[in-house]
């Protein structure tokens, strides 16, 4: 038998040129790519599982109650409706606003004080007077208020819109 | 038994290591006190109706046919109490002998994640009762989101789910209470313990004798049983002398006089008195945060050699901070009711400026008067002065809080303990 001859090997076989993407590189790389996509979907309907249920609060439909007639009320005074959450305040001029019964500075629940003629919040004695408009802080702006409308020698208070602001203006008050 | 013990510890522990006035078994109690909330929680879950029409009637039905059911809301109660002061106190010893850096710096940060989470926990559960005190503490602290910068009032919002705390709101604080919290803080405390080990257990103090290796099974094992059995008859002990209050069903158009947040927020309502929310809310409670995430990442000279307050000259310049700290608080809030307000005073500039950045100017300028003419003296390594910081903050912290459950009364007023 003759033994097989090995030649000798000159010529080194070059490698492939490495393929910028190989089957394990596509693979792992797919993965990845799907891990993220699906991490992205998981969180997008989380938050929108999170979010769309709650009640969108700005377009609450307007919420009438009724005060009671103009001339129930005497200039000059404030009349609690504690299940409307205001305050009927009554300026010296006629003119009428319906105050939120909240503190602007934490949110507790102001009172009226009759013989002092201003709101007392209990919780860090902020003061307001007969218009909302700060008289002692630490509350930094007035009462936010409620819209009035008159209609017919009614007074009604839209309990549905409440509005915000910083100091009292004449136009936020409503004559009969 | 045993071996579930066993593999929460090593085989063998370091003998120094298991003095009880090492750590105090605080960490220990903590986690006892967490397993006592989830057994009582998950009991008074059998009973409780998270709607606001019911949530009242369900707890007063619980006080008052359930056997055993005031007792077991005492315990949830009180158990919650301890917890927060244990928590805050583990969180003193961790500092205080420096087991905060190097191999413990993540750690220390999971045990402010865990501290805060605690303190979730206690806030979504203080409004579950839905009465007068719930309903007003939680009305006012989430009304403090609302002076954050931008975002705050949607934030306030989002988290109240309205304008107003409602139905959704308990519902959201009741799913956090019984279900994300306890299970981030199971998850997290796990994680917590698997650190220690990691780090090698808790730091002692180099000695010269050599340490000696003891079994954990019984020397450690036994002695946190005893720490165990008389925490737990401390806390069923105050349970059966002292109710979980319940007052009045919240009444949203009533508010309390006084109105005060949660106890472990009084310190920060007792700051809201004195600034303006935008520096009470926000600028100094996050310097604070950064400043405790912050301290582990800092260079120091040397490595922490886990004696209390490092050493003499750290110990008397803590001792002489914590003394300053408290007269210049106490002083501080005094000055502020009786002598000027600077609101009043000043009403010309914007509050933003009258009562946030000039008070807060006169406190930095005391406390660098402080450091210039007082505490350099000690000649403080970095570690000993970042200490003394911490030692300011804490005590400031401590003192603002105590003033604010035991000194306010009707109308916020400054008042004696007895008058509240």
């Amino acid at each position: 038998m003759k033994k097989p001859q090995y030649k000798k090997v000159t010529k080194i076989i070059q490698p492939v040129p490495a393929d910028p993407i190989n089957r394990r590189d596509f693979f792992n790389k797919a993965w990845k790519g799907l891990g993220i996509l699906a991490a992205i979907e998981v969180l997008g309907m989380f938050t929108g599982f999170m979010f769309s249920g709650k009640p969108k609060s700005s377009s609450a439909p307007k919420q009438l109650l009724e005060a009671g007639p103009v001339d129930s009320f005497a200039p000059d005074t404030v009349s609690a409706f504690m299940g409307g959450r205001f305050y009927l305040a009554r300026q010296q001029d006629g003119g009428f606003i319906a105050l939120s019964l909240r503190c602007t500075h934490l949110g507790c629940s102001i009172a009226w004080e009759e013989e002092q003629k201003r709101f007392i919040c209990p919780c860090h004695s902020s003061a307001f007077d007969i218009s909302g408009e700060v008289l002692n802080p630490p509350a930094a702006r007035a009462l936010n208020y409620y819209p009035v409308l008159i209609e017919n020698g009614m007074v009604k208070v839209d309990i549905g819109t409440l509005i915000e602001r910083n100091t009292f203006r004449k136009d936020q008050l409503q004559y009969a | 038994m045993r071996t579930i013990f066993l593999h929460l510890h090593p085989v063998r522990v370091n003998e120094s290591s298991v003095r009880f006035n090492r750590t105090f078994g605080l960490g220990g109690m903590a986690a006892l006190l967490i397993v006592i909330q989830i057994i009582t929680g998950i009991s008074l879950r059998f009973y409780y109706t998270p709607v606001p029409a019911e949530a009242y009637n369900s707890v007063v039905f619980l006080k008052n046919h359930v056997l055993f059911g005031q007792f077991v809301r005492n315990i949830h109660y009180w158990s919650g109490v301890f917890l927060l002061n244990i928590a805050f106190l583990h969180f003193l010893r961790v500092f205080l002998t420096g087991a905060f850096r190097d191999v413990r710096k993540i750690n220390w940060l999971f045990g402010l994640l865990l501290l805060l989470l605690i303190v979730f926990s206690n806030f979504t559960g203080y409004l579950l009762p839905w009465d007068q005190l719930a309903y007003w503490a939680i009305t006012v602290s989430t009304n403090i989101i609302g002076y954050l910068p931008l975002a705050g009032e949607s934030l306030r919002t989002m988290i109240i789910g309205g304008k107003e705390l409602n139905a959704g709101t308990l519902q959201t604080f009741f799913t956090f209470h019984t279900a994300v919290l306890p299970l981030l803080i199971l998850v997290l405390v796990l994680y917590h313990f698997w650190r220690v080990r990691k780090a090698g257990g808790i730091l002692i103090p180099e000695s010269t004798e050599k340490a000696e290796m003891v079994p954990t099974m019984p020397d450690l094992v036994f002695k946190e049983f005893i720490v165990a059995l008389v925490l737990i008859a401390v806390l069923f002990t105050f349970s059966a002398l002292f109710n979980a209050p319940l007052l009045d069903k919240a009444n949203p158009a009533y508010s309390m006089n006084p109105t005060k947040a949660p106890w472990y927020f009084a310190g920060v309502q007792e700051l809201l008195m004195h600034f303006h929310p935008f520096f009470a809310a926000f600028i100094i409670p996050i310097s604070v945060a950064v400043f405790l995430a912050w301290i582990p990442f800092l260079k120091y000279d040397e490595a922490p050699n886990g004696h209390w307050f490092i050493s003499e000259q750290g110990r008397k310049s803590s001792e002489a901070t914590a003394k300053f700290t408290v007269i210049i608080t106490v002083a501080g809030i005094l000055f502020n009711e009786y002598v000027m307000n600077f609101e009043l005073l000043l009403s010309f500039l914007p509050a933003f400026i009258s009562n946030g950045i000039i008070p807060l100017l006169i406190l930095l300028a005391f406390m660098a008067g402080y450091y210039r003419y007082y505490l350099k003296r000690f000649n403080l390594r970095k570690a000993e002065l970042v200490q003394a910081i911490f030692v300011f903050i804490i005590v400031a912290f401590i003192v603002l809080t105590l003033i604010g459950i035991f000194f306010r009364g009707k109308d916020m007023e400054l008042t004696f303990p007895w008058n509240v």
